[in-house]
């Protein structure tokens, strides 16, 4: 074997052992890596108790309510499975709507319901000018329609 | 191989001195066709509405800054392997074009998060693994700027360019593997989420920053040969005839 | 055509300092570099041809010629 090929093998080794560390390494520390916890995780207590953590779903439709005072607002998470109750005081960015997704930071309350101190709106990653978007829902709609 | 031509100083040198300013001149045409379709071709989005036009920017420069890191990782291993010095000084001269697009990804993406997400900043998998790219950049370029001897200085830039290069799988698969506030990607190989002007014009942002990648890389790797070759008996002639102008 | 007008389109439906902000950074930072680039292949020829001149009879040393 030539020098140069034994010095390839060994680069090709190095970074093959270096992928596989990382792969694991990564692996390992999966569930810390989450941005958000589901509302079945909450449910469920895989949640720290008393801490700040995140949540993330879909903000249920027509959930969304706004209270007299004009910041406070009532809203529901849900991951169509399990559904949270969050109520938050602040402004709301601009993609935060019903039936998109949102992350809230905030903590549980007594009561199990949350208590967000911080709300973002997470979107999707479709684009498309206003018209294609009429026309997708349309379709969609009439699809649910054709099945019931 | 006639390739390995190439892989004299003297050669790619005067190669890269002849094929940098076409690169430029492609850069130029390209990002003026690619800016045009942006802002007067491309639709209002029907979520987001003007406010995602930083996508022209934002996607190539991510997609620049990860290539171009691969691109780094790739002569780092010939340069190993082969023992071509021109492989490290490519390498190097990509690392501070690398740095900005990486940078150019983070800001437009603050600029772009703020809007619509509601905030600069999130320490979710696909923003920290991006940050990470970045100072994966910049320790490339302090640490084979500190070495005083320039072969131990190519050596230990290819190593941190090598070992590197496993962050890039985890900034791209980050919005799969995990969830995070990042949402997943618009266009790889499955599927496509955007519609075809926005597409296309993405397209030829993201070509015209290859192009102009390559021509800035061509450019600097010329200083790096000469300085690092100068006492090489062609480029004591060069540095003589060119030196008197400057 | 998306604009009616040279104030819509700085505006940006309302978003014009985000948008804009990401441009022109990127413009900024791109004209940067073009200049410390020329620069440098200037700084690089001057100094390496004062070396050349300050030790002008050791131009012929190969000591990096290799592979």
């Amino acid at each position: 074997m030539k020098a140069r090929h034994k010095r390839f093998l060994w680069i090709g080794a190095g970074v093959a052992l270096l992928a596989i560390s990382a792969t694991l390494v990564l692996n390992a520390f999966n569930d810390n890596l989450v941005f958000f916890q589901t509302p079945s995780d909450v449910v469920d207590g895989k949640v720290p108790k008393g801490r700040n953590f995140r949540i993330g779903g879909m903000v249920e439709k027509g959930s969304v309510q706004r209270a007299p005072d004009g910041l406070t607002v009532h809203f529901v998470i849900t991951d169509t499975v399990k559904s949270i109750p969050v109520t938050y005081k602040g402004a709301l960015p601009d993609l935060f709507k019903d039936g998109k997704g949102a992350v809230a930071q905030g903590k549980l309350d007594a009561d199990g319901s949350f208590i967000a101190s911080e709300v973002l709106a997470k979107h999707d990653e479709n684009y498309m000018p206003p018209e294609a978007k009429a026309a997708v829902d349309k379709a969609r709609e009439a699809a649910r329609t054709m099945r019931r | 191989m006639n390739l390995f031509k190439f892989s004299s100083p003297q050669t790619f040198y005067s190669l890269a001195g002849k094929l940098a300013p076409a690169f430029g001149v492609i850069a130029a045409v390209l990002a003026a066709i690619g800016l045009y379709i942006s802002f007067f071709v491309a639709p209002t989005d029907a979520v987001q509405g003007e406010v995602y036009r930083i996508i022209f920017i934002h996607v190539p420069a991510a997609w620049m800054s990860m290539v171009i890191y691969l691109a780094m990782a790739f002569w780092s291993a010939i340069g190993l392997g082969l023992g071509t010095r021109v492989s490290f000084y490519m390498s190097k001269a990509l690392a501070p074009t690398g740095a900005l697009f990486c940078f150019l990804a983070l800001w437009t993406g603050a600029l772009w998060g703020r809007p619509t997400w509601g905030t600069y900043w999130a320490w979710d998998a696909r923003m920290t693994s991006q940050l990470l790219l970045l100072f994966l950049y910049f320790g490339h370029i302090a640490l084979t700027n500190a070495i005083e001897d320039a072969r131990r200085a190519d050596k230990a830039g290819a190593i941190i360019a090598l070992v590197g290069a496993v962050n890039i799988p985890v900034i791209y698969f980050s919005v799969k593997w995990w969830n995070t506030l990042h949402q997943g990607s618009s266009i790889n190989l499955t599927k496509i989420s955007v519609v075809n002007t926005m597409l296309i014009g993405m397209l030829i942002m993201a070509l015209a920053a290859w192009a102009y990648s390559i021509a800035v890389a061509l450019v600097r790797v010329r200083s790096i040969i000469l300085e690092r070759e100068r006492r090489t008996e062609w480029a004591g002639v060069e540095i003589a005839a060119q030196g008197g102008r400057a | 055509m998306n604009w009616d007008s040279l104030s819509a389109f700085i505006d940006m439906g309302g978003r014009g300092a985000f948008v804009w902000g990401s441009y022109g950074v990127t413009l900024a930072l791109i004209v940067a570099e073009l200049w410390t680039l020329s620069q440098r292949r200037r700084d690089t020829l001057r100094r390496l041809s004062r070396l050349q001149q300050l030790n002008g009879d050791e131009l012929n040393g190969n000591d990096s010629q290799s592979s």
